[in-house]
Order: C-alpha cells, then sequence, then structure tokens
C-alpha cells in the first residue's frame, strides 16, 4: 500500500540530507583549504626537532700540541610522573645533596612560572653537569631510582695551565646573543673570550636535527618520515694555534708575581709565538658548572687576571719607541747616519730639560740607540716639527709624524684575531690644537722617547720589533695558524708596508745590535746568535716600567718580542734578562741548564704592587 | 519446494547490489580510516590481534557474515516478531542498567568473556524500527490520530528513557531520528518546523546576547530572535490559514513598527528596541487569538501557542541559562564560540579542527597524519574519527566520504519509496533518518558545528558493537528490498 498523500515528503527528507552534506563540505573547504594557520598549528604541536650538538673543535699549539678537547658530562633528568617509591636518603646521599634541597629542586620543577615547558610526561634537568665519579656512582644504583636519567653532555676541558687568556672560554649565551644570531637557542654554548669567541663559528660546527613525532603528553613516539629529514651534525672544525706552548709556559712562568705582558710574533708570518698576560689564572677554573662563582671571584680582583693586558693593557712604550723615530726622521731627511746630537745628561733648550744618563756627546743615530740617548731623539723630533722647508706649519709637521705611526702599527688596532684588542694612542695634530691651543715642538717634544701621550700595546710593541726584523713589513699578528678543513682570514695574511725604506731598517737595526753588544741590552747577548734589542723604561705615577723589545737572529730573524713589566724598574732589571730568556727558549728549544737557573730567579722575584686599585 | 527456489532465486536477482556497493566502500574506507587512527609506531603491523586496526578487519569479516545470514531471514519472521524483539530488547536495556559495570561514568557496556564488550544501545534502534514498522502497518492506524500517534511516540520515548539512565544521553538523542520518519509518514510539518525554530533560537539568541547593534543599547540575540518569531509566526499563518488580509496586517504592523523605531533610536534618542518589539508580539499574539475566536480552527490556535512560544523564548533560556551548572554552561558557549578555551571544554574540538585543518586539499597521506596518530585529539579512532580522514586525505577525500554517505542515504530514500507495504517503507525511513542524524551530528561535532554528542559515525568509527548495529539494521531491510516483488506473485 503505497502512502502518496505525503510521498512528495520524500525530496524534503533527501533535501534535508543534501544541506547537511553541502553545509559540512562548505565547511571543511573553510577548514582546510583557506587556512594556513591549523598547519602551523599542528606542526608545532605534533613536531619535537630534537637538537643534536657537534663536538666542538678542540684546539692545538703550533706544534701539535692539545691544549683544548671535551668531555662527556652528565646531567642527572626526571619523569616526574615515572618517579615512585624513590628511596630519597639513599639518593640524596649518593649524589651528595640534602633531603631540603632535594625538595628544593623538585618544587622548582614543578613550578610552571619559573619552569614554563614543565610536563609530568617528559624528562626534566634535576641536576647538571655531575662529575664522571658521580656518575659511576650514581649510574650503579639507577635501577632504584624510577624515573630518573642520565643524559649526556659534552664540556670544555682544558689540558694546559696556561694559555688562558688565549683560549677563552664557552658559557651558556646570553640572551642577547641568541637574538642576534639565528643560530643558537636558549641554554646553548658560545664562546665568551679568548679564540673560543673570535673563531666560534668554526669551532661550533653545525647542530644536527632530529624530527621526531610527540604526542599530546610530550612522549616521543617515532621519527618523522623514518628521519629522511633528519640532519647530521657538522663537527666544528679544529684549531692549530700559532702559540708554543712551551714558551707560552716559560713566559708565564717568568712573569709570576708581575703584572705586564710578554708578546712574541714570528715575524716573516706574522704568528704569535706567545702571549703572556700577568697575572694570568688556570683555564681549568673556567671548567663546567664552577665557571660563574671562578668569574666572579677574579672579576672582584684589584689585580684583574681576567684583562688580556697583552691586547688589552696600553702603557708608555718608553725608550722602545725611539727605533721608531730614527726611522721616521731618517726617511723624512731631518737627519742622515752621520748627524749627531749634543747630549749633556739631557736634552737642554729654552728652559725645557729632558733629562738622560752619562753617555759620550754629541753622538749620531746607532750609539743613541744603543746607548738609549734621550736627548737625541728629542733634538730630532724638535727639528722636525720646526722644519718649515718641508711642512708649512707644525701641524702638518705632526700629520706627517703621525701617518708614520700609523704606517708601523700604532693607534690603531691591529686586527688580531683575539677579542678585546685596543687601539693605543698617538697624538695628531688636531688632538694638540684642541688640548692645548697654541703649541709647539717643545710642549711635546717627550713622545719622541715614548712617554707623554703616546700610548701603545704589548702587542704593538711586539709588532714593531717585528716590522724591524722584517725590515720595513710586518703581517696582521695572528694567532691561528690553521683551521681545519678551512682557511684563515685574508686580513689576517696581509703585508703592511711603513713608509720608511729598508736602507734606513739597516741602520736601526744596527744600533739595536749595538745595544745588544754594548749598551743598554748587554745582559741579552749570546754567543749562540745576534740578538738585536731596545731597552725601554717608561716613566709612570709610580716606579717605572721595565720594558724590552728585540728580536734575534738578527739575519733571517725567528722572533721578535716585547716585554713589559709594569713597576719593574730599568729595561735591563726585568725586560731583558725575560726577553733573552724567551729568545733562547724559542730559537733553542729549551734553555741551558745556567738560563734555567736565571729563568728560577726571575720567576721567584716577586714585585709588590700594594692592594690598590689600579 | 519449486516455489521456494524460485522464491531465492528472485530475492537473489532483487537484493539492492547498488546499495550493498556502497556499504562495502564506507567499510573498507573506514578501516583505512580506523588504521591511520590507531597507527601505533612501536607496532607497526596493521593486521596484529594486538591493534585496533587489526580488531576492526574482525569486526568488518563478522559484519559481512552477519550480513549474509540477515538476507536468509526471511521478513515474514520479523512482522511476526517484531514486538516480541522489541519487549526482548527493552528487557535488555532495563537489565544493562543494573548489571553494566561503571566504564567512564556509563553504565552500557556488557561484558562478554573477557575482552569483548557489546553495547545493547547499539541493537535497540532496529527492534524500535521494527515494531513502529509493524504499528503503523496495522489497519486503521493513523497518524493523524492522537492515540495512534502516542502510541508510536512512546515506543520512542521508551529506549530513550532507558538509555539515558545509563547514562549515554548521545546514543539516547539519536531516537529523535524517528521524528523525522513520521514526518514522512505524515506527522504534521509544523512540529518539525518548531523543533528547529527553537534550535535556530537558542543558537542565535544565546551567542549574540552580549554582542550590541552599533550605537545601540539592543542586544543583537535579543533582537534577531524577536524579528526571527514575527518572520516564522506570519509565515505559519500564510501557509497554513493563507489568510493574506491577516498576514498583510501583520507584517505592515510588525516589520513597519520595528522599522520605526530603530529609525528613532538612531536618528532621536537612542533606547532599546526591543521593548517596542515586544510590545509588537504581544499584539500580533492577541490578534492571533481574536482570529483563533472569531474562525474557531485549530490552526489558528496551535500558531497563537507558537507565537507565545517563540517570544518567551528567549527570555525563559537566558533565564535557565543562568541557573545550568557551570561545566554545562561551559560547553554550550564554547559550542558557541563565545569561550574560547583551547586546553579544557573547547580541547576536543580545537584539536579536531586543527587535525582536519592540517590536511589540506589532498591530506598528510596513509599513514602520515600526525595530530591524530600522536593522540591530540581524543576518542580519534570511535567518534572523531572523521579527523583522521580530514587529516590523511584532506578535502577531497573528506568531501569524498561525505558524498558517498549522501549517496547512501538518497540510495535508501528510493528503496524505502519503493516498499510495497507500510512496514517495509516505515523500516527503511528509520535506518535512512538513523543514519543521517549520526552523520549530521559526528560530522559537526568534529567540523565544531553541533555539540559534542558521543555518538559514531556509521561503518568508520572504530568498534564492533556499532558495526554490527548497523549491519543489523540495514540488511534487514535489504532483506525486506528483495522480497518487494514476492507478495505479488
Amino acid at each position: 500500500m503505497k502512502n502518496h498523500v505525503y510521498e512528495n515528503r520524500k525530496y524534503v527528507l533527501a533535501g534535508i540530507a543534501l544541506v547537511i552534506v553541502l553545509c559540512y563540505i562548505i565547511r571543511l573547504a573553510f577548514l582546510q583549504l583557506s587556512d594556513e594557520e591549523y598547519k602551523s598549528r599542528a606542526n608545532d604541536n605534533a613536531f619535537f626537532n630534537n637538537v643534536i650538538f657537534p663536538a666542538r673543535g678542540v684546539i692545538y699549539d703550533r706544534n701539535g700540541e692539545l691544549l683544548v678537547f671535551n668531555q662527556p658530562a652528565y646531567d642527572i633528568m626526571v619523569i616526574m610522573r615515572e618517579v615512585k617509591n624513590l628511596d630519597t636518603l639513599d639518593f640524596c646521599q649518593t649524589i651528595g645533596i640534602t633531603q631540603q634541597q632535594f625538595d628544593e629542586r623538585m618544587a622548582l620543577i614543578k613550578d610552571r612560572n619559573k619552569n614554563p615547558g614543565y610536563s609530568t610526561y617528559t624528562q626534566q634537568l634535576f641536576m647538571p653537569q655531575i662529575s664522571a665519579q658521580e656518575y659511576g656512582v650514581f649510574q650503579e644504583k639507577l635501577f632504584r631510582f624510577h624515573g630518573f636519567y642520565i643524559r649526556e653532555r659534552t664540556i670544555r676541558r682544558y689540558a694546559t695551565d696556561h694559555c688562558a687568556h688565549i683560549l677563552g672560554d664557552v658559557a651558556e649565551v646570553s640572551q642577547t646573543e641568541v637574538e642576534r644570531d639565528d643560530y643558537y637557542d636558549p641554554g646553548d654554548y658560545i664562546g665568551k673570550q679568548g679564540v673560543e669567541r673570535s673563531y666560534e663559528t668554526e669551532l661550533r660546527g653545525v647542530k644536527g636535527v632530529q624530527i621526531l613525532l610527540r604526542d599530546a603528553h610530550g612522549r616521543i613516539q617515532g621519527h618523522y618520515r623514518n628521519g629522511a629529514q633528519d640532519r647530521k651534525p657538522i663537527p666544528g672544525k679544529n684549531l692549530t694555534l700559532s702559540i708554543d706552548a712551551k714558551l707560552q709556559a716559560l713566559g708565564e712562568r717568568l712573569m709570576e708575581g708581575k703584572m705586564g705582558a710578554i708578546v712574541a710574533i714570528e715575524p716573516k708570518t706574522g704568528e704569535i709565538l706567545c702571549m703572556v698576560s700577568a697575572p694570568s689564572y688556570d683555564p681549568h677554573r673556567m671548567e663546567g658548572k664552577q665557571r660563574s662563582t671562578q668569574m666572579m671571584e677574579m672579576q672582584r680582583d684589584p689585580m684583574k687576571p681576567m684583562l688580556n693586558r697583552a691586547i688589552s693593557g696600553t702603557y708608555p712604550p718608553g725608550s722602545t719607541f725611539k727605533t721608531s723615530q730614527g726611522l721616521t726622521f731618517l726617511q723624512e731627511g731631518i737627519i742622515t747616519s752621520s748627524t749627531a746630537y749634543p747630549c749633556y745628561r739631557g736634552f737642554v733648550t729654552k728652559g725645557m730639560r729632558v733629562g738622560c744618563h752619562g753617555h759620550g756627546s754629541p753622538l749620531p743615530l746607532i750609539p743613541a740607540i744603543a746607548t738609549s740617548c734621550n736627548g737625541y731623539f728629542c733634538w730630532g723630533l724638535y727639528h722636525m716639527l720646526n722644519n718649515r722647508k718641508n711642512y708649512k706649519n707644525i701641524q702638518e709637521a705632526m700629520t706627517t709624524w703621525k701617518d708614520y705611526m700609523v704606517s708601523m702599527g700604532f693607534g690603531y688596532k691591529l686586527g688580531v684575531d683575539l677579542p678585546g684588542e685596543v687601539r693605543g694612542m698617538i697624538p695628531n695634530a688636531d688632538y694638540y690644537d684642541r688640548r692645548l691651543g697654541q703649541w709647539n715642538a717643545l710642549g711635546v717634544i717627550s713622545i719622541a722617547i715614548g712617554q707623554g701621550e703616546v700610548t701603545l700595546t704589548p702587542l704593538q710593541i711586539a709588532n714593531l720589533g717585528a716590522t724591524i726584523a722584517n725590515r720595513g713589513y710586518y703581517i696582521t699578528p695572528h694567532i691561528v695558524k690553521r683551521i681545519e678543513g678551512g682557511h684563515i682570514a685574508d686580513s689576517l695574511l696581509v703585508k703592511h708596508k711603513t713608509k720608511v725604506e729598508k736602507q734606513y731598517y739597516d741602520m736601526v737595526v744596527e744600533g739595536m745590535r749595538k745595544a745588544v753588544i754594548g749598551g743598554t741590552c748587554r745582559s741579552a747577548n749570546t754567543s749562540m746568535y745576534e740578538v738585536c734589542g731596545k731597552t725601554g723604561t717608561a716613566q709612570n705615577r709610580g716606579k717605572d716600567h721595565s720594558a724590552f723589545m728585540g728580536f734575534a737572529p738578527k739575519d733571517n730573524p725567528k722572533i721578535a718580542i716585547a716585554v713589559y713589566v709594569e713597576n719593574g724598574g730599568f729595561g735591563a732589571t726585568f725586560g731583558v734578562p725575560i726577553g733573552a730568556l724567551m729568545m733562547e727558549q724559542f730559537i733553542n728549544g729549551k734553555l741551558s741548564p745556567a738560563s734555567e737557573a736565571r729563568a728560577s730567579s726571575f720567576q721567584s722575584r716577586h714585585i709588590d704592587y700594594g692592594t690598590r686599585e689600579r | 519446494m519449486t516455489e521456494q527456489e524460485q522464491g531465492s532465486k528472485g530475492i537473489f536477482l532483487s537484493i539492492d547490489w547498488m546499495t550493498i556497493m556502497l556499504y562495502v566502500i564506507l567499510i573498507v574506507w573506514g578501516w583505512f580510516s580506523v588504521c591511520g587512527a590507531c597507527y601505533d609506531f612501536n607496532n607497526p603491523d596493521l593486521f596484529s590481534w594486538e591493534t585496533n586496526s587489526g580488531k576492526q578487519i574482525v569486526w568488518g569479516g563478522t559484519s559481512l557474515v552477519l550480513a549474509a545470514v540477515l538476507m536468509l531471514i526471511e521478513k515474514r519472521f520479523y512482522d511476526t516478531a517484531a514486538y516480541v524483539i522489541y519487549g526482548a530488547m527493552m528487557l535488555l536495556l532495563a537489565v544493562t542498567i543494573v548489571i553494566a559495570p561503571d566504564t567512564k561514568g556509563s553504565r552500557s557496556w556488557l561484558p562478554l568473556g573477557s575482552s569483548v564488550k557489546i553495547q545493547p544501545a547499539e541493537f535497540a534502534k532496529f527492534a524500535v524500527a521494527l515494531a513502529l514498522g509493524k504499528l503503523m502497518d496495522q489497519y486503521g492506524f493513523s497518524i493523524r490520530k492522537t492515540k495512534d500517534i502516542g502510541i508510536a511516540i512512546g515506543m520512542i520515548f521508551l529506549p530513550m528513557l532507558l538509555i539515558i539512565a545509563q547514562k549515554e544521553t548521545g546514543s539516547a538523542l539519536v531516537y529523535f531520528a524517528f521524528f523525522l520518519m513520521l514526518y514522512r509518514e505524515g506527522m504534521t510539518g509544523s512540529l518539525l518546523f518548531t523543533g528547529f525554530a527553537c534550535v535556530v533560537y537558542f543558537v542565535v539568541g544565546m551567542k549574540f546576547s552580549e554582542d550590541y547593534i552599533i550605537d545601540m543599547p539592543v542586544s543583537i540575540g535579543e533582537f534577531t530572535v524577536l524579528l526571527l518569531a514575527m518572520i516564522f509566526t506570519i509565515g505559519m499563518v500564510w501557509v497554513y490559514c493563507k489568510n493574506l488580509r491577516a498576514v498583510k496586517l501583520m507584517a505592515y504592523t510588525c516589520f513597519g513598527g520595528t522599522l520605526l523605531a530603530m529609525l528613532f533610536s538612531i536618528y532621536a534618542i537612542p533606547f532599546n528596541v526591543c521593548y517596542v518589539m515586544l510590545g509588537l508580539c504581544i499584539l500580533m499574539i492577541c490578534y492571533l487569538i481574536v482570529l483563533a475566536l472569531y474562525n474557531r480552527l485549530i490552526r489558528y490556535a496551535m500558531i497563537t501557542l507558537f507565537a507565545i512560544m517563540s517570544t518567551s523564548f528567549f527570555y525563559i533560556t537566558d533565564t535557565l541559562f543562568e541557573h545550568l551548572d557551570d561545566h554545562q554552561r561551559i560547553r554550550i558557549e564554547v559550542l558557541l564560540g563565545m569561550k574560547d578555551d583551547p586546553r579544557g571544554a573547547g580541547y576536543n574540538v580545537n584539536q579536531a579542527k586543527i587535525a582536519i585543518g592540517s590536511g589540506g586539499l589532498f591530506g598528510k597521506g596513509f599513514l602520515n597524519g600526525t595530530q591524530t596518530k600522536l593522540r591530540y585529539v581524543p576518542e580519534q579512532h570511535t567518534d572523531f574519527i572523521f579527523c583522521t580522514v580530514g587529516e590523511e586525505e584532506g578535502f577531497i577525500g573528506s568531501a569524498g566520504v561525505l558524498i558517498v554517505y549522501l549517496l547512501f542515504i538518497w540510495r535508501l530514500i528510493a528503496l524505502a519509496e519503493r516498499q510495497t507495504d507500510t512496514m517495509g517503507r516505515v523500516y527503511g525511513y528509520c535506518v535512512l533518518c538513523i543514519f543521517l542524524f549520526h552523520l549530521f551530528i559526528n560530522v559537526g561535532m568534529v567540523l565544531g558545528l553541533t555539540p559534542v554528542i558521543g555518538i559514531p559515525l556509521p561503518f568508520f568509527s572504530y568498534g564492533g558493537s556499532s558495526l554490527w548495529g548497523f549491519t543489523l539494521l540495514l540488511f534487514i531491510f535489504l532483506r525486506m528490498d528483495a522480497e518487494r516483488n514476492l507478495k505479488r506473485q
């Protein structure tokens, strides 16, 4: 029996079904086709990028001696949900904490305000970087501590007790570093000082990533597409420093109990052979979790052991600076090899007096360098600044002088591959115009002997030695000799020529040789090779600074060196003997027994600096 | 003997293979979705008994056996046993309340052995459908007779109450689907329309009750509900009473009055236009009462009741809403999009939307979905199975599923209409209305359009009970359909 009366209502029902399906298809189109937001939210939900850290590059000295390496460290992790029947007492004893510390730590982990990523299903950091011994004990008992796990990490370790300033250290990135460079995420490590910092991009390598799938509770369920899109980490590049670890060790030994710096450079290549800054510290202090407390302690130390004086300290170069003056005057034609100036215990004119010690007078350039005559170089600068044939006015003369100084690497950063280099000070005409208004040669004459406004870093003094050793040029001093699988920056290999010709350098070299044979640097003389040198005794508020700048051998020099000992007195007192020992160590590879004895005596000669803030 | 052979041969030829084909497509498609939803990274074997996908194969296979067996049971059996089956099922439902163990607050699952559980509520639908078919096939039954319709509605409400007592409100709501069948059989459409109007009033009224028309102290929700009340009432007078004069009078008064009030509010003194509209509605109701008394027609009285209900609906629900439990109110608010609470009550729907939305046009590919596999979507293999389709098969796949369903339902309408007796037709409509209701609620809740009511998507959702239940429902009807030509002989 057909129900014809209401048969048309089948269309109503069919229509309802059609409308429902159409509505849902429109809704689907809206959700799936128009809105990308859901896609990214789905990815945020489900993908967990497990970062795999590459091994940081290790660091060697120039002879292949290992200086810095990586060591596994162990973090204790906890999954709260799995912690059951824990023998808290045993646990605390095993890792050496108190019950109270345990409770505090657990409370901190559970506090979502301080630990926003907290989930009872995922590993939470309970205690970072336990030592290998602690790890051993903990590992044995781990089966009893349900819910606790070990996560391996690497920490930076030092194979040497030296080179703290050069090597630098690593620590967790700061917030600003994270913002500046996309590479970093909070909690990553970054080089903070020294080579670790300047070669960060080479050393760090490239992080790898495993794309894992994570469920609604944060538990890992497997690899996305079986790891097809995972990236392997690329290990960091190993560095070979130009530093000679033995020479560095000797330098640090000789500088014990003193403040100052020693910098040695291989003149031909610009490679820095040693860079001692005293006082120094044991790089082991920067290892692992103790770093922040150690650092705080050192920052409070009035001796400022963290400061790398070799590149961040500026000092009056004193008489070592005279060599640069002689070269300038020769090139500018102010003097010739035979020009002699009088010096009767000093430079005396128009009521002006710069003192000097006793020596023959008048004398020409070579003996003036050998005896470190103040009068000679003051006269030289006096004549240069007052020469109106070559220069229109004193400003032009001063600018010319400054250009010579800059060409020798003074007044600007040399561009060494270490962080924290400063530029020192070479005054120019502008500076004096502003400072003094009306000024004349006599008012600025002390710059001729490396006093007054002139300041240099120990690195710049050593670089002056290298320039003279090379007879007229220097290669940018640098500390990294080789990058494994890479090459060092071209800017570090540039040859900088000074404005002075080689023939004039030969004269200055002669003067420095004379200084060693029969002048101020006699104690550096040796029969083994020809040493050239120049002392410096820089006046300052306290006791004079003791300085030495030299190179050896005279022909085909292997090492150029600067020694600077704060408040060490005459250049000959500390500077020359320390410089001599360093050159012997490098050229011979070892010290003779007699030199060894001398080294020990210098090691124990400490200078009392008092406790004043400097 | 020969007659019987002829009969079974004829039956085989009369089976509607098209429906069976759609049924098989849906089951196989559903199995792939269950695979996607249940894929376990530690146990990637899709056919293992340990996994839900493996079990679903067993459920599917047994369903086919069940289907074959059902094709052998003659219609005469159902005709005879309809009331007995109905009575037995009601008894089973009642017993279940007492003996079923408590699972997540509901007492609807009967354990059979150690690992298999069945849900009697899934099987009760076919019993109700059969009983309704039998009832309405009786000589002299008229849906217009209050007594007859009363019995029919009682038959529907009894299992609903029993299932609500099992704390399975979602499954109970499915029985509202039978009202669609009653509509087809001649129940007045105004009843259906009134239900529809209530839903619209509620959704619009609640959702926009706190929003205001720009520059006017008028709640959009209140304004819209009152406007709809006017439109619906006037429309009913037009459709059911054909009184054009009254329609014109009411329309001009109500809409004109509202428009004037709005203009006054905009250009003169801003005030709440709803007061005027409320007054106009009351005026309209009074006019309808006059019409009812004058014409002596029950229709006017019914429309008057409708108008009163419509006008007061917003104020009544608003008051009721204030007195709801917090968690119920939040659920409703989240559904209506009034509250954004992605971690709490809205979590399921929000994650479902993310899963579907991330599928894009073509989806992520079979077993490549991340959201469903990683259990971001709760109940992903049962009630929220459509998420997996959306994520792994994209817009193409999910729209495809919907279209196959539409074809399936249309086909069932055609089959129901070609039945030669009332029982077959009523039963057929019961079946298709149940499918339609499941589709409407299940897909709607996954898409965030209907409330989250825990009912499965037929043939897709994981589970033996629901798959068997739907197979039972469908194949009894297919057997009836296959017999449609036999009676004439």
